[in-house]
């Protein structure tokens, strides 16, 4: 019940959203243009789109990973943490007479800072009291504090040919070349590689790390192992996408992933499948719009895919579980209105002793003082056990079981009783066993006893509840 | 070096921030979302960027009204995410505010593009505390001297004013809520309300500090003095305090190294300051990660080199039970798990 | 009715067990462990060895160090001093002979993985790294579930299954890795009756065919119906050895200290009010 704010204000700001878009705050290519880029006519749009298609389908898969170990935010710390090892390497191949813009020089001293930082996030967390996010907090900001230092010492360079250097913060596909696009490739090979041969053991080691330890691994190299290959994406993807929204090419399409599957295995592929679709889509936006910077496009087209993910999702989703929660509401609901039914006329044949109560209406008036249901609940109960064939509805004033409903309401009274019985009588092993859902107690408990337990209740001064012939059970009663 | 009065406002001005960031910074540790203070500086983007579609005009009212309400929906979204979608809350931190980022990406393009003011990310972004004291809105004689009071001084003042009251007023529901959310609502504090306090003042801090300074302040400021102070001591006032002092400490000596140090390595000019604080903020924890008395790393190769602890007496039952009275007790809640 | 004891000084406490001689093919043979969290010690020149084919509980109150001395000779947290020897050499190099059931609460049951691949992990020691999982292994797996009872139920992932459900999960784990000494970590824990049946008779199993289980156990009142070899456990070891000799109520005072005398006179006081 309070998904309904939510769900909401989500509608409420997607369609502002759209809107806006519709009112040419956004101006967005049509639909010609875009099949044109989407199915790659031209080298450049190409270069691009392969390159970022490659990247989210690698970070989509090594991010899954980094999810189920519960580290995503490492990735942001680990791209902050590059942005001193980039302005390093700059400064040290300027000063030995280079150009600082070699590619591969800038990206080592990114994945030297990367690793030194997720090194010591580690050792922080291990030596003092902080949690994973203090110790992630302290690295992010005095790394990415040091990398800014050094970023404007550089730019106060004379011969200050740093402007490049920015992209890295914030990305620019604009200056991608074949070049870069065989780096993603060779990396996004690695990575997939890489996955297939280590699933086992990054299975192992992101659900239970100290099993690992017992069989001998060392979930140390492990670790790094895996955080190697995400730093390798992160670097890769920093020229790209730069620094801020990499994280989430790591996080987001493994996040949408997990809403569909309980099998890592599919989590893997759908992770690795949307984080290809966002990089190609997102891209192909951009290369339409040129200012409109094709990071954020991809963030946004992964978010959009995540959000849902998030709602629609098979076997996670916001949906699936209010609809077995709302379920769950409406089967207590009926078991409790049956079974105040059973009662009722429990009371009204009381007088005659010995004889089950027979069907016959009963005073919604009556009904209503049994329990403690307001007038509103009642009424959606009854118009619910109408619809399901369980009630017939008498006149105004009153209301009658149905065939079935009559069956149905002494089988939910009878279990009832049977298991308030158990659980008083077998108080310590009973909770348990109790499975208020079974058709027939005696599938749970066994018919011996079953019998001990409706002696006790006849000892008690119980009335007994005699089940109607089998036959007349609805499956659909007791089924849902 | 010497200590021009531009100097001393740099670094009154980044003390202010500091002490600013630092205080809300401690409970942000003490609740294990740190890296709150990250999201929430770059998930603001696109309320800065709509209080400017609304206005037209850089660091007005609706700028920072339209940041600062984006800033507190970033903490909102990241507990829906988390709640709702069952999503580990790193993870939903991440989600929230890189979309959100680059949200407000598209929306500074758009803008610089249907305006043509150029709206650049990285200056919002970086803010700079360089050229703070060069806004002056009001300049005063004292004694001998004049003073020129800039607008950030001003704004940061109050901002900590702010934090200061509102942390003194709820000390102890804060210190409840932080340290036990559940107790704290049987006992009618509402911790609910108390977190997205926490996140409005962490917000509000946040834009306020880095239309100001720049961002990379903020986000060190919020979790490196608080941090710091928690390797120090065990009581909550006295980790505020702490960290209030190492927050001045930083950015005393962020300024300071920011302009004396790129000469001694053969570079000109100064460097950032806003870098250098969070670099000198980086340094001091260092220091106490080092050698702090109770948890220092030194600490610990000290604990090793002395064999022996003092023998303890082994069949006291009280030597452990805090965790639970009796046998008896600990079996019970064991079977009720 | 029994007399609350004043708590006894260190001098009346029963000596310690001598310093015992290894032989060397004991499955277990603890000398002089030490584990410290922080600066708080938490094992205390431990001494242990535990014989082939017996079923061992280690008992003790809350806080007594049980757990830390599993994880510990796993090499789960460091020690401080000591060392463990596994059938006569240490135990990194017998990690294959090792099987573990750590404590339910320690895995994060929202993972994407269904009970069949949970117990095929069991066969990744053998398996070794970089190579992948065969049929083979997963039928080892498959075994070991339906061996305790679950078969049915190997597709559903792992949090849709009731704790003891989750808890035959991880014994078959420990099965399908085909160990020779077990740590078993409160597996009795919260499981329904059924499945403590399924867990004493797997053990019984296990212990016919020469295996050695640990047992960290809570409960008093069963200690003597399941296990043949007890270890009590306070920070130190008070007492091991056979069930018969070492489960006494002088021991468990020594153990328990104050408390014992708490929980008795709490059962007490219930009978007298039932009579």
């Amino acid at each position: 019940m309070a998904m309904r704010p939510l769900l909401a204000i989500t509608v409420l700001g997607l369609s502002s959203v759209l809107s806006a878009a519709e009112g040419g705050f956004f101006h967005f290519p049509d639909a010609s243009e875009l099949w044109e880029v989407l199915t790659l006519r031209n080298y450049n749009t190409r270069l691009v789109v392969g390159s970022t298609s490659l990247l989210g389908l690698a970070s989509g898969v090594i991010g899954s990973f980094l999810l189920l170990r519960k580290r995503s935010l490492m990735g942001d710390t680990l791209s902050h943490a590059c942005l001193p090892g980039i302005c390093i390497m700059y400064l040290v191949m300027t000063g030995l007479g280079g150009s600082g813009k070699s590619l591969p020089g800038l990206l080592f001293g990114a994945t030297v800072t990367g690793l030194l930082g997720v090194w010591l996030v580690m050792l922080i967390r291990n030596t003092t009291r902080m949690k994973d996010d203090s110790a992630m907090g302290i690295i992010l900001s005095v790394f990415y504090g040091f990398g800014v230092v050094l970023l404007s010492v550089i730019k106060g360079l004379p011969d200050s040919s740093a402007a490049g250097l920015e992209s890295y913060i914030y990305g620019k596909v604009g200056s991608m070349v074949l070049q870069d696009f065989f780096l993603i490739a060779s990396v996004t090979g690695v990575v997939l590689v890489a996955s297939c041969f280590l699933l086992k053991e990054f299975t192992l080691l992101c659900f239970d790390d100290a099993y690992a330890g017992i069989l001998g691994w060392n979930t140390h190299v492990l670790d790094l192992v895996l955080l190697a290959l995400v730093t390798a994406v992160t670097v890769i993807g920093l020229q790209a996408v730069g620094l801020i929204l990499i994280i989430a090419f790591l996080i987001t399409p493994a996040a949408a992933a997990r809403f569909w599957t309980d099998d890592l295995r599919i989590m893997l592929f759908l992770a690795g499948a949307i984080g290809g679709f966002s990089g190609w889509f997102g891209s192909s936006i951009s290369a339409l719009t040129p200012r409109l910077s094709a990071g954020a496009l991809i963030v946004l087209m992964a978010a959009l895919v995540f959000l849902f993910s998030m709602f629609f999702g098979k076997t996670r989703g916001v949906v699936v579980r209010l609809r077995s929660q709302r379920r769950l509401h409406r089967k207590v609901g009926r078991q409790h209105l049956l079974r105040a039914l059973y009662e009722l006329l429990e009371e009204q044949a009381g007088d005659r002793f010995g004889e089950f109560p027979s069907n016959a209406p009963v005073r919604i008036s009556s009904l209503q003082a049994k329990r403690s249901w307001t007038p509103g609940r009642l009424r959606r109960l009854i118009r619910q056990a109408q619809k399901e064939d369980h009630l017939e509805r008498s006149g105004g004033e009153t209301v009658q079981l149905s065939e079935p409903g009559f069956g149905e309401a002494a089988r939910t009274t009878r279990n009832h009783r049977l298991w308030e019985t158990y659980l008083i009588t077998h108080a310590d092993v009973a909770p348990q066993h109790v499975d208020r859902d079974a058709d027939r107690v005696e599938h749970v408990l066994g018919p011996e006893l079953v019998r001990q337990l409706e002696e006790k209740l006849a000892r008690d001064g119980k009335p007994l509840v005699s089940l109607p012939s089998p036959h007349l059970i609805t499956p659909g009663g007791a089924g849902i | 070096m010497t200590w021009y009065a531009d100097d001393v406002w740099i670094v009154i001005i980044g003390s202010l921030c500091a002490v600013a960031c630092a205080l809300p910074g401690c409970f942000l540790v003490l609740r294990k979302m740190s890296m709150m203070g990250d999201a929430i500086s770059h998930a603001v983007l696109p309320g800065l960027a709509l209080g400017f579609l609304v206005t037209q005009s850089r660091a007005s009212l609706p700028m920072f009204i339209g940041a600062a309400v984006v800033g507190v929906l970033t903490a909102v979204f990241t507990q829906w995410v988390g709640q709702f979608g069952k999503v580990d809350r790193g993870a939903a931190m991440g989600i929230v505010f890189t979309t959100l980022f680059a949200l407000g990406l598209l929306m500074m393009a758009e803008v610089n593009h249907k305006t043509k003011v150029d709206l650049d990310v990285s200056c919002v972004l970086y803010g700079a505390i360089e050229f703070t004291p060069l806004h002056v809105i009001h300049s005063f004689q004292w004694g001998e001297t004049w003073i020129e009071l800039p607008l950030a001084a001003v704004t940061l003042g109050a901002v900590l004013l702010i934090n200061l009251i509102v942390i003194l007023a709820l000390y102890k529901e804060f210190n409840l809520s932080s340290f036990d959310p559940a107790l704290a609502r049987t006992v009618g504090v509402p911790a609910t309300l108390m977190h997205y306090l926490l996140m409005s003042m962490v917000a509000v801090t946040t834009v306020a500090s880095f239309e100001a300074v720049g961002s990379i302040i903020v986000i060190a400021m919020l979790v490196v003095p608080g941090a710091t102070a928690y390797l120090l001591t065990n009581r909550l006032s006295v980790m505020l305090g702490i960290s209030a002092v190492v927050g001045i400490a930083s950015a005393v000596l962020g300024h300071w190294g920011a302009v004396t140090l790129p000469p001694k390595f053969g570079y000109e000019n100064p460097t950032s300051t806003s870098g250098g604080m969070a670099v000198a903020a980086g340094v001091l924890f260092l220091l106490v990660w080092v050698f702090s008395p109770t948890q220092g790393l030194l600490q610990g190769v000290w604990m090793r080199v002395r064999k022996e602890p003092n023998p303890i007496p082994v069949t006291d039952p009280d030597c452990e039970s805090s965790r639970g009275p009796t046998s008896h007790h600990a079996a019970k809640t064991l079977r009720s798990r | 009715m029994i007399q609350t004891p004043s708590r006894p000084d260190v001098d009346s406490l029963p000596t310690p067990p001598e310093v015992p001689t290894h032989s060397p093919e004991m499955p277990l043979a603890i000398d002089d462990l030490t584990v410290a969290y922080h600066n708080k010690p938490v094992l205390w020149d431990i001494d242990l060895d535990i014989p082939e084919g017996k079923l061992v509980g280690i008992v003790g109150p809350n806080g007594a160090g049980k757990s830390t001395l599993m994880k510990a000779c796993l090499d789960l947290v460091p020690k401080a001093s000591g060392r463990v020897m596994v059938y006569g050499k240490p135990y990194k190099r017998q990690r294959s002979l090792v099987g573990y059931v750590p404590q339910r609460e320690s895995v994060d049951w929202d993972y994407p993985i269904s009970a069949l691949d949970v117990v095929t992990m069991g066969t990744y020691g053998r398996i070794g790294l970089f190579r992948p999982v065969r049929k083979l292994h997963r039928d080892t797996a498959m075994n070991a579930l339906e061996h305790v009872g679950i078969g049915h139920l190997a597709k559903r992932q792992i949090s849709q299954l009731s704790g003891g459900q989750q808890q035959r999960v991880f014994l078959a784990r420990a099965l399908a890795q085909d160990a020779r000494l077990y740590f078993m970590d409160e597996p009795f824990a919260a499981v329904d009756a059924s499945t403590e049946r399924a867990i004493i008779d797997l053990l019984h199993e296990l212990k016919d065919q020469g295996k050695t289980c640990l047992v960290v156990h809570h409960d008093l009142s069963t200690v003597a119906q399941y296990f043949d070899w007890v270890v009590l456990l306070n920070m130190r070891v008070v007492k091991a050895g056979p069930t018969e000799d070492v489960f006494t109520r002088e021991n468990l005072h020594a153990t328990y200290g104050g408390r014992l005398a708490l929980l008795e006179e709490a059962g007490q006081a219930l009978r007298d009010a039932g009579r």
